[in-house]
This record gives structure tokens, C-alpha cells and sequence, in this order.
């Protein structure tokens, strides 16, 4: 066993990096730049049934020490997904991958989990119960305990692969909905997608998105989702995996510290296109600063 | 795609916002009509910049201060490095110039035309260039262009310097024309009766194709300005998409 190898749900990893969905794309942008079947795994990018055009522009905000996205997830819908973008990742990627799932109705999610179920090479589902850009599903599922359990145990019904849910940080209690999704079937936590912000433009006096408001994430929520990932970590007894800002080895560990399974960057992606490899890279180094032989170690 | 260092070797003011940054180490030769992307220091996005010129090892860029990071870029000193993403985007398309290609700039939008006027040049076709200014004071590059021995025509909004009224007062007839500037300019031009294409702007997450933070509708289904453009073709754009 090397010293970066973790395990999510039962499934071993090579190490815990795991691009995050929605800054990765389908993996193959990547692999023109280095071989991505360094990372633990990728979270693709949100799938839903229908495809879908996103937002209108602009979408992209900068802020300091991260920036808002409202991409609105535009995916050319499932059908799609396993017949043109699957094949091409994993012409380019060799080991499961996390599929991760968006949907507008109960309906809408089991229906997109019962597809990828011809998929063999999806390890684990990330339902996204959590997207703040989208109107009518996506966060409202993820902001009610009731809501989320409904998807949860709809999802469960369809498949017996690890269903790992993405929790919005846009509630007054994560752990009650991290509970409520345990309570239901899931088999692990992610968290947390974006916070919701804005940015105004000076000039023209309206919000630089077009959608007015958007996701927030980069390093300046990385404290936020620490804490959160934190407090959700010892209130279920599922693994979590923590995301938010994640952008070093060090946030890495500090994650896992924290009591994440395993870490999933996002927003570092986007900046520079080696974040993770460069991550991945840097943490035994990092282990050896703070005398960490193992990260296994880090969980008992 | 490739990230690279790149070292500032000279700067020189065009006008009171724009400056031209000469910088060196590219190792891999880009085409007229991409872009890089360049880390700034202090900022969690890269800012997109067309690509002004490029040859052995040279990249030329043309930048605009527009806002607190690209006061940061255009306040670099030569012998200082930027983190740079090269080669993105398609590039303008050169097969099909025609015999009498012209290219329209507005403002900001002129410096992708140099390396795409000089490399049309180098094909040995007559190339007509029309650049529009909002006004007398923010006129550059005509004089590079008339020294590769292209037709240079300015116009100017307030009519302080060439021709008063937009790009399209001064554009000739053409076989096929190339366009980069304000919307409203390339609006104008996708109603002419030549055929043409264009370099679309907007703002990026990554500039690789990986966030979706750019992409739109185009005749063809949804399209990153980044990955698939920024350079479309005028029947691709769907200008009220």
C-alpha cells in the first residue's frame, strides 16, 4: 500500500484528489496536458436527462480569492453523456469514475442514475441535490431534509453503486440534511458546493452575471467548507468528501484532517490546468513536514 | 494548449490605456486569432488577451487597462516572468481570404489583425485594414500596418482623426473580411453581403474548455468561446440567442 492510497466506499483510490464536477469537464481537455489517470478519480461533469444550454453570458465573476460561476449545467443530457463524452474519457481514463447527477424532479435524477447504470466504469454516483444555479430543482432538493431524503431513497431503489450526495452550504443546518440523506441510504456526503453570491458592476450599476446572483468557491470559501465538512463528518458515520477551495497539499490535509474520506478541487482547476496533478504531487512532501507517514492514518 | 514562463523583454505605451508588451520564451508558435491567458499575481482568474504577434519565440501582446488586473499586467517590468497559458482558442481561418481579404478592428479589438495581416501579407495578398477609434487620441497601430504594406484606413467616432463614423465608413469591397472589436461593429459587418468571420470576446473561468463559463449558442448548438472560437464564422453567431 503507497502512502497516498484512501478508500471511498469501499472502493480503493490511488489518492484522495478528485477533480471536482463542473471545473473537469469530461477529463479529455486534461489529458492533452499530462495523464489524468494520476488522480484518485474525476467527478464528470453534472449530468441531466434533458440536455441543457446553462445560463446566459456572462457567467463568470471574479472575486477576491475565488470567483462566482453560473454556468447554469449545461450538459448535453444523459443520452449523450454515455454515448459520445463517456467513451471519449475513458479512452483517456482507466480506473470508475464519479458520475454526477442533476435533476429537476425525483423523476428526473432516478431516471439519469437508471441510465448510467449501463455504464460498468461509473464507480460511484455524486447526486447534486446542491446546484445554486438553476431554477426549480437542483439546491431546493438539497435545502430541505425532507426533499433530500426523497431523492435519496428514489436514487437508492435504482442502483447498488455507492451514492455519494452533494450538500449545498446555502442552509442553516448542514448536518440535518447530511442525516437525512444517511437516514435515507446514501453512502456518503460531499461537500460543499458553492455559496451564493453576487458582484455589481460599478459602471453599468447591474450585476456582472446575467443571472444576478452565482456560485461562489475558490480559496476564500475553503474555511467555510472546512468547518462544515468538519461538523458533517461527526454527525454521520458515512465518509465525506470534502470540497470547497481546496487549492494545496496542505488544504488537502487540512481537509482530511477535518474527517474527509477524500478531497475533491474545483475552482483550482480552472486556474491553473495542473492543479491537481501538481497536488497530488506535492503531498508527500507535505506528509513529511507535518509527519504523516500514511494518509490512512489520518482517519483512525 | 501549454503553460509556459514567460519573460517581459520591453513595454511601450500606444496610447494613455493601451500598452504593447513584447515578451519572450514561446515555445511553440501560435496562429493568428488565439489567445493566451495570464496569471496575475493577487487575482484568482487569468485575464484572456489576444495574440498581437508571435514569432521566434516572441509573443506581442496589446493590452488595455480596464480594470485592477490589467493595470497589474501592463505595470510589469522587463525581466519580470508571467505564468502564461499559450495557444488557446481556434485562430482565424487563412484559407479562406479570398484574393482581396479586409480585416476591421475596433479599439481593443485591432491588435489580433497585426499577426493575421502579416501573415496574409506574407502570402503575398492584398490586404486592406480598417481600424476604428472612438477618437483621435486612441489611435494605434496604424502605422505598423501600413508598414506591412497594407491598405490603412481609420475612422474615428468623433471624427478627430480619419474618417468620421465607424469601421464600416471606410471598408472597401473585399473577397472575405476578419473582424474583431465592440458587438455593434460586428453586427454591422455580419449584414454585408461579404463573407467573413469573427473574434468574439467574453468572460472566461479557464480558457481551455473545461468551466463552460463561456460558451453560447451558435447556429451549430452550444459552443465555448474559448475552445471552439473565440473566431466564428458571421452565419454561426446567433447575435440574439
Amino acid at each position: 500500500m503507497g502512502r497516498l492510497n484512501v478508500e471511498l466506499c469501499g472502493i480503493p483510490l490511488d489518492n484522495p484528489v478528485i477533480p471536482a464536477s463542473g471545473t473537469f469537464g469530461f477529463g479529455y481537455e486534461f489529458a492533452e496536458l499530462y495523464d489524468i489517470n494520476c488522480l484518485g478519480t474525476l467527478s464528470f461533469k453534472g449530468t441531466t436527462l434533458q440536455p441543457r444550454d446553462g445560463n446566459p453570458l456572462p457567467r463568470i465573476a471574479e472575486t477576491p480569492a475565488g470567483m462566482l460561476n453560473a454556468v447554469g449545467l449545461q450538459n448535453p443530457g444523459v443520452d449523450a453523456v454515455l454515448s459520445e463524452e463517456l467513451p471519449r474519457l475513458f479512452s483517456v481514463f482507466h480506473k470508475p469514475v464519479m458520475a454526477n447527477v442533476s435533476g429537476f424532479s425525483v423523476e428526473d435524477y432516478t431516471e439519469v442514475v437508471r441510465r448510467l447504470e449501463a455504464e460498468p466504469r461509473i464507480g460511484w454516483y455524486e447526486i447534486n441535490i446542491s446546484c445554486p444555479n438553476v431554477h426549480g430543482g437542483g439546491m431546493s432538493f438539497g435545502t430541505d431534509p425532507h426533499a433530500a431524503a426523497s431523492v435519496v431513497s428514489a436514487a437508492r431503489k435504482v442502483t447498488k453503486k455507492p451514492l455519494i450526495i452533494k450538500l449545498s452550504p446555502n442552509v442553516t443546518s448542514i448536518t440535518d440534511i447530511a442525516k437525512a440523506c444517511e437516514d435515507a441510504g446514501a453512502d456518503g456526503i460531499s461537500l460543499i458546493n458553492t455559496l451564493l453570491g453576487m458582484r455589481i458592476d460599478l459602471a453599468t450599476r447591474r450585476p456582472v452575471i446575467a443571472n444576478r446572483t452565482g456560485g461562489l468557491s475558490g480559496p476564500a470559501v475553503f474555511p467555510v467548507a472546512l468547518r462544515m465538512v468538519w461538523d458533517v463528518a461527526r454527525a454521520v458515520s458515512v465518509p465525506v468528501v470534502g470540497l470547497g477551495g481546496v487549492s494545496s497539499a496542505e488544504d488537502v490535509l487540512e481537509m482530511m484532517m477535518a474527517g474527509a474520506a477524500a478531497v475533491e478541487v474545483g475552482a483550482a482547476n480552472l486556474v491553473s490546468p495542473y492543479a491537481c496533478r501538481d497536488i497530488i504531487g506535492a503531498l508527500p512532501a507535505a506528509m513529511d513536514r507535518y509527519g504523516i507517514r500514511t494518509l490512512k492514518e489520518l482517519r483512525q | 494548449m501549454k503553460q509556459e514562463t514567460l519573460t517581459l523583454v520591453s513595454k511601450r505605451a500606444l496610447t494613455e490605456r493601451v500598452t504593447e508588451l513584447v515578451l519572450e520564451g514561446v515555445t511553440e508558435p501560435m496562429k493568428p486569432g488565439q489567445f493566451v491567458n495570464l496569471a496575475v499575481p493577487g487575482f484568482s482568474l487569468r485575464r484572456p488577451i489576444s495574440v498581437c504577434d508571435c514569432r521566434g519565440g516572441q509573443l506581442n501582446l496589446v493590452i488595455r487597462r480596464q480594470g485592477r488586473g490589467t493595470e497589474e499586467l501592463t505595470a510589469m517590468e522587463p525581466g519580470q516572468t508571467a505564468d502564461v497559458l499559450t495557444g488557446l482558442g481556434n485562430g482565424y481561418d487563412l484559407t479562406r481570404a479570398g484574393e482581396a481579404p479586409v480585416l476591421a478592428g475596433g479599439g481593443v479589438g485591432v491588435p489580433p489583425l497585426y499577426y493575421l495581416a502579416r501573415m496574409l501579407r506574407g502570402r503575398g495578398l492584398p490586404v486592406a485594414v480598417c481600424l476604428g477609434f472612438n477618437t483621435a487620441s486612441e489611435v494605434f497601430y496604424e502605422e505598423e500596418f501600413r508598414a506591412l504594406g497594407c491598405d490603412t484606413r481609420v475612422a474615428t467616432a468623433d471624427g478627430s482623426y480619419g474618417t468620421k463614423g465607424f469601421v464600416t465608413a471606410v471598408l472597401p469591397e473585399g473577397s472575405y473580411f476578419y473582424a474583431c472589436g465592440p458587438v455593434p461593429m460586428l453586427r454591422a459587418l455580419t449584414k454585408l453581403a461579404m463573407p467573413g468571420e469573427m473574434s468574439l470576446e467574453a468572460r472566461m473561468g479557464c480558457g481551455f474548455g473545461a468551466c463552460m463559463g463561456c460558451s453560447q449558442r451558435m447556429a451549430g448548438g452550444m459552443r465555448r468561446i474559448c475552445r471552439e472560437g473565440p473566431v466564428f464564422r458571421k452565419e454561426e453567431i446567433l447575435w440574439d440567442a
